[in-house]
């Protein structure tokens, strides 16, 4: 995708102190940027078409849970050519693309993988974060620029490997996102496998070049936070968003590393023989395996829920970072419990690193740890619920206005009280001894994630696709992808609740088909759950068309489009190499809107202080800053 | 388009950016070997009496290589020192000596202790067959010696060495491809002294590697190996020479290799059996992978000082243009060496004297 | 001598040059006071280590007491290592909040994952007591 960036400046003033005439060259201008803007839409783009794939993997997975062992139809037969015969099979009457139990858990892993690491991560922390906090801050860059782009480029390269397993003899990682050892350590290296280029081995590079890329993106995003910040910008001034994408840096920075060791611990195991999780005396197929044994494939699962947990905080923070800027813009008053957020976006932070074992209740644990991570999980429900809450008081009295990025902010909201309230009964160990690993766990994390956070990722495209592009998106087919893909993603994950409580499996490759007599009364939800996916995807053309053709024919955006006061919007837009076309302090709070006595119902964060009148509310100007 | 606070300190942090950002960076490198040292913990913990060992790792050379990181340590942080002073020549004089210093810490870990390991032999006995070799273990005493109190002395299960010969049954072997991999590897066959019909295979240059291929030989058709391995012969280590010595209860400072006394095991009562090498238990696999990701950052930060100290652009020819910015960049390339330094003070008492 | 300031452009206040340049002079003296400190620590570090391998053929009683006494003598190591050769003596309150709460989390990561191992489920096969 291209932006309309150009390279001169639009106001191209005598006394602009950004280098106008800045020209690197189309490889370092496009390809090999340090610009944060163009490093953002990089993560973005390449993070939207990985958000696409995982969808279009679940799509077939959910054909064959509504129709075990029939052929994908219309395009199984390109399926198999493409994936080949570890995926897909022909059935009985030679119609080729029926999807094998292999392919299933293939995509099913690789479905998780992207959908997380490939997606998500990319979009709302990397994509949003770049583009807009150095902007939201006053700053004309990140801190490290150089450091920026080959943290892109490291997370491309884990893009390669990742899209080039599908394509190796066995197909991609068959584990699950979660690659619990001993399976994963076996998983692949049959005698039909090659010694590296085999699904798991390339999953597992793929997650340490991944890993690597977020490292350095958070030691940016941090540094520039605390270092970058314009004159008058304190520290409870920032925008709520830049606290949320602080918070996330750090969970990113301190959480990822045990999973890289425990990534480096797998390829130990795979390739030279070591025994980090494989324990004594396994056997497989009847024979006893080469490993000297003595290995512990909990240690693994330990490594990585210590970070797999963080990540899902990770998930969701940029999001509500997000929705906190578009409620307070589209509702005209200040964010309600300011505050009270960030203070509770710390407490998350900080307790998300003890609840991990939460994922481990069947692992035989004692009373005593199960006590303590049942104790620390409910805990950290507290904080979440703060900051919904607060969101939601903040519509309260507020002259609301229904745009876009309004609706899917707003129904963010009691979509992701959904994920967060059905998540509080598997804090308890009793409870989650028999939801695990059934549908009820899938429904509760994909109505945080997808009606969540995604929905929060459609808010920030189209509340800041003005600002990047120079152009509005279509506001009736904006209408129409939320409303269609409200009642879709529902009609996808509410039955999951229904089926994980009559005990339904999340990774039978047919859909519960083998065991239909003990699931009798739920089963049947398949196909409406798989014809809602369909319908959703079908819902996201109209969104497809509007990203792509706005940017020719989209309303030319003025700088400000939604009268909004945090600094982004005080740049040209879109905005120059550089950012600021003049020098930036900030004079006030971040949601100054509605100020009794202002002449307009918002007041930039930078806009000076008019000298004939006291200054509004929370004005201290640029010089009394340093105290903080 | 300058970046602010790149060499001089935003006044209410007090910090360059350089600095706030390798402290990060450091922070995460902390949770990186954590992770590591907490499957050390784990491992350590859940291996089974016996099968965690002591005393293989040369204590000597270990010791010699952490007074040669200390003193780097040392090195870099007087190298920063002469920067602020502005004395460029002594820089390059501590900084020179802080890279020499690396690279022969490397030096002695790649040409000497990991190499080492791998023409080293051991065999983990079967629980069953441990009696059989009471002779090379001495578990007898041991059990006594532990009824009387102190710290627990760990009974022994494994039998390790310097492999002498190996003697296998090539009945079903390849003939051609058997003489041609002998005489590759400079090894010579004949018939053993106790059992004819077997080969006993010797040579210079018989590592356990070489035994896995040998083991590993086809027999012209894909249906089994063609060679069987029956009976290791190796030039015992100093605990299994002499079991019942109460100096081989415990380790001691100066390494000792393999002994002249020679010990058979059967094949087939050996549970699983390599080279020092990752594979050969969990011991070896942590202490090779802290190490190897350890030296890993010793390599980076060599080449970084190399960097900082070579006539070119971005290293000492910084020294005229901006050297308060050569001096942040020794910094921060300092905390770093440092970060190193502080993890191999931990490893060296955990993996070679504990 | 050739002072370096900030040539660049810096959207913070400027501090104003004089102070720079007199924080650079004041920097020289506060450096030849340190060189022997650095030195010293140095020989410390040395010998210390020499007392770690010492230490590590004394028997303290259990092999719990034998670890213990070589990570204490190693945490001190560390501490002179960190707190002279690393400023961490004197350096800014920001990178001990970051520090603090690093160490908190990788210390959570062992005595939690200690604390699974350590605590079974009563009466069966994952029980080691």
């Amino acid at each position: 995708m291209s932006t309309a960036a150009t390279t001169h400046a639009p106001d191209d003033h005598a006394h602009a102190h950004d280098d106008h005439h800045y020209d690197p060259g189309f490889w370092r201008k496009w390809v090999f940027s340090t610009d944060h803007k163009m490093i953002g839409i990089q993560y973005g783009t390449t993070g939207l078409a990985f958000l696409m794939f995982g969808f279009m993997l679940m799509m077939v997975m959910r054909w064959q849970l509504a129709h075990p062992g029939e052929a994908v139809p219309v395009i199984g037969g390109m399926l198999q050519a493409i994936f080949g015969s570890s995926a897909f099979q022909a059935d009985a009457n030679g119609i080729r693309g029926v999807l094998t139990a292999d392919g299933y858990n293939s995509f099913g892993a690789m479905h998780g993988t992207i959908m997380v690491f490939f997606g998500i991560v990319p979009v709302a922390f990397a994509a949003f974060g770049n583009f807009v906090v150095p902007l939201q801050i006053g700053a004309i860059d990140m801190t490290f620029p150089k450091i920026n782009m080959a943290s892109f480029w490291c997370f491309f390269i884990s893009c390669i490997f990742m899209v080039v397993s599908f394509f190796v003899p066995g197909g991609a990682a068959k584990s699950g996102w979660t690659s619990y050892p001993p399976l994963s350590g076996i998983a692949d290296l049959g005698p039909l496998n090659h010694v590296f280029m085999n699904g798991q081995t390339l999953w597992v590079t793929g997650m340490v070049f991944n890993i690597t890329a977020s490292l350095l993106g958070s030691v940016n995003f941090i540094a520039t936070i605390i270092q970058l910040r314009a004159p008058g910008m304190t520290w409870m001034r920032l925008p709520f968003f830049v606290w949320a994408q602080f918070v996330t840096a750090f969970l990113l920075l301190l959480a990822f590393p045990p999973l890289e060791a425990a990534g480096v611990m797998q390829l130990m195991d795979r390739a030279f023989g070591t025994s980090f999780f494989m324990p004594t005396g396994l056997i497989v197929n009847g024979a006893i395996t080469q490993w000297s044994g003595g290995g512990s494939p909990i240690l693994w699962q330990h490594l990585f829920w210590f970070l797999a947990h963080p990540e899902v905080y990770v998930l969701i923070l940029p999001g509500i970072g997000m929705v906190a800027e578009i409620i307070a813009c589209n509702t005209r008053k200040p964010l309600y419990g300011y505050k009270a957020m960030v203070g509770a976006i710390f407490v998350l932070g900080f307790l998300s690193f003890i609840v991990w074992a939460h994922h481990m209740y069947m692992t035989g644990m004692g009373a005593k740890v199960a006590g303590f991570f049942q104790v620390t999980t409910i805990m950290i429900s507290v904080p979440s619920v703060i900051l919904v809450t607060a969101l939601m008081l903040s519509l309260w009295g507020g002259s609301i206005r229904f745009t876009v990025p309004m609706l899917f902010a707003t129904a963010f909201l009691p979509m992701f009280g959904i994920g967060g309230l059905t998540g509080i009964p598997l804090a308890f160990n009793a409870v989650d001894l028999y939801l695990h690993d059934t549908y009820y766990i899938i429904g509760h994390f994909h109505y945080v994630v997808a009606p969540g956070t995604i929905f929060a990722i459609f808010a920030g495209v189209y509340h800041w696709y003005p600002k990047a592009t120079g152009r509005m998106l279509n506001e009736f087919l904006g209408k129409m992808h939320f409303w269609l893909s409200l009642i879709f993603i529902n009609g996808i994950f509410f039955p999951m609740f229904l089926q994980g409580m009559a005990g339904v499996h999340r990774r039978w490759y047919d859909g519960g088909a083998t065991y239909e007599q003990l699931i009798t009364p739920v089963i049947h939800w398949n196909n409406f759950m798989s014809v809602s996916a369909f319908l959703l995807g079908l819902a996201q053309i109209p969104f497809i068309i509007n990203f792509c053709a706005s940017i020719w024919m989209g309303r030319k955006a003025s700088d400000n489009p939604w009268d909004a006061t945090t600094v982004e919007w005080d740049t040209p837009t879109p905005p120059p190499h550089g950012n600021f076309i003049k020098e930036i302090s900030v004079y006030r709070g971040p949601y100054e809107y509605s100020v009794p006595g202002a002449d307009k119902d918002f007041t930039p964060q930078t806009e000076a202080p008019r000298s004939d009148r006291p200054p509004s509310v929370g004005v201290a100007g640029p010089i009394a800053t340093h105290a903080h | 388009m300058q970046i602010p606070h790149e060499v001089t300190a935003r006044p209410d942090t007090g910090l360059y950016n350089a600095k706030l950002g390798i402290w990060l960076f450091l922070a995460s490198e902390v949770m990186l070997f954590g992770g590591l040292f907490s499957a050390y913990i784990f491992l350590r913990m859940g291996a089974p009496d016996g099968y965690w060992p002591h005393g293989l790792l040369n204590v000597p050379v270990g010791a010699m290589n952490t007074a040669v990181l200390i003193a780097s340590s040392v090195t870099v942080v007087l190298a920063w020192a002469s920067l602020k002073m502005r004395k460029f020549s002594q820089y390059k004089l501590w900084m020179g000596i802080s890279i020499l210093c690396g690279a022969l810490f490397l030096f002695v870990k790649l040409a000497y202790e990991w190499p080492q390991k791998f023409d080293h032999f051991g065999a983990f006995i079967k629980p069953e067959a441990l009696a059989k070799y009471e002779p090379l273990l001495g578990n007898k005493r041991i059990e006594e010696e532990n009824k009387k109190g102190g710290a627990k002395i760990d009974p022994r299960v494994e039998i390790s060495g310097h492999l002498h010969e190996v003697v296998i049954d090539a009945s079903a072997a390849d003939k051609e491809r058997l003489d041609a991999f002998l005489k590759k590897h400079h090894l010579e066959a004949k018939p053993d002294a106790h059992h004819p019909n077997l080969l006993a295979v010797e040579g210079k240059h018989l590592t356990p590697g070489v035994v896995e291929d040998l083991a590993r030989l086809p027999d012209g058709t894909l249906k089994a190996p063609g060679i069987k391995l029956k009976t290791f012969v190796l030039a015992l280590d100093p605990v299994n020479a002499d079991p019942t010595n109460p100096e081989s209860d415990k380790p001691h400072f100066w390494y000792k290799g393999a002994t002249e006394k020679h010990g058979e095991i059967q094949v087939e009562d050996v549970e699983s059996w390599s080279a020092f090498a990752p594979k050969h238990s969990p011991y070896f696999a942590v202490y090779f992978t802290i190490t190897g990701l350890h030296g890993l950052h010793v390599l980076a930060g060599v080449l970084i000082m190399l960097y900082f100290w070579l006539p070119i652009e971005g290293g000492a020819n910084m020294f005229k243009r901006n050297p308060e910015h050569l001096a942040n960049r020794v910094e921060v390339v300092g905390l770093f060496w440092h970060f190193v330094d502080l993890v191999w003070i931990f490893v060296f008492p955990i993996f070679y004297l504990l | 001598m050739t002072d370096s300031h900030d040539h660049g452009k810096s959207a913070a206040p400027a501090v104003p040059h004089a102070t720079a340049a007199a924080a650079d002079h004041g920097h020289d003296a506060h450096h030849d006071m340190h060189l022997g400190l650095y030195l010293g620590v140095g020989a410390f570090l040395l010998v210390a280590t020499a007392v770690t391998v010492w230490l590590a053929y004394v028997d303290f009683g259990s092999r719990a007491a034998n670890i213990t006494v070589a990570m204490i003598v190693a945490s001190i190591k560390v501490g002179f290592v960190a707190a002279i050769f690393m400023h961490l003596k004197g350096e800014k309150w920001m990178i001990w909040k970051i520090l603090l709460f690093t160490i908190f989390f990788v210390i959570g990561l062992f005595m939690l994952t200690y604390l699974h191992w350590a605590d079974p489920i009563f009466g069966t096969t994952h029980s080691h007591h």
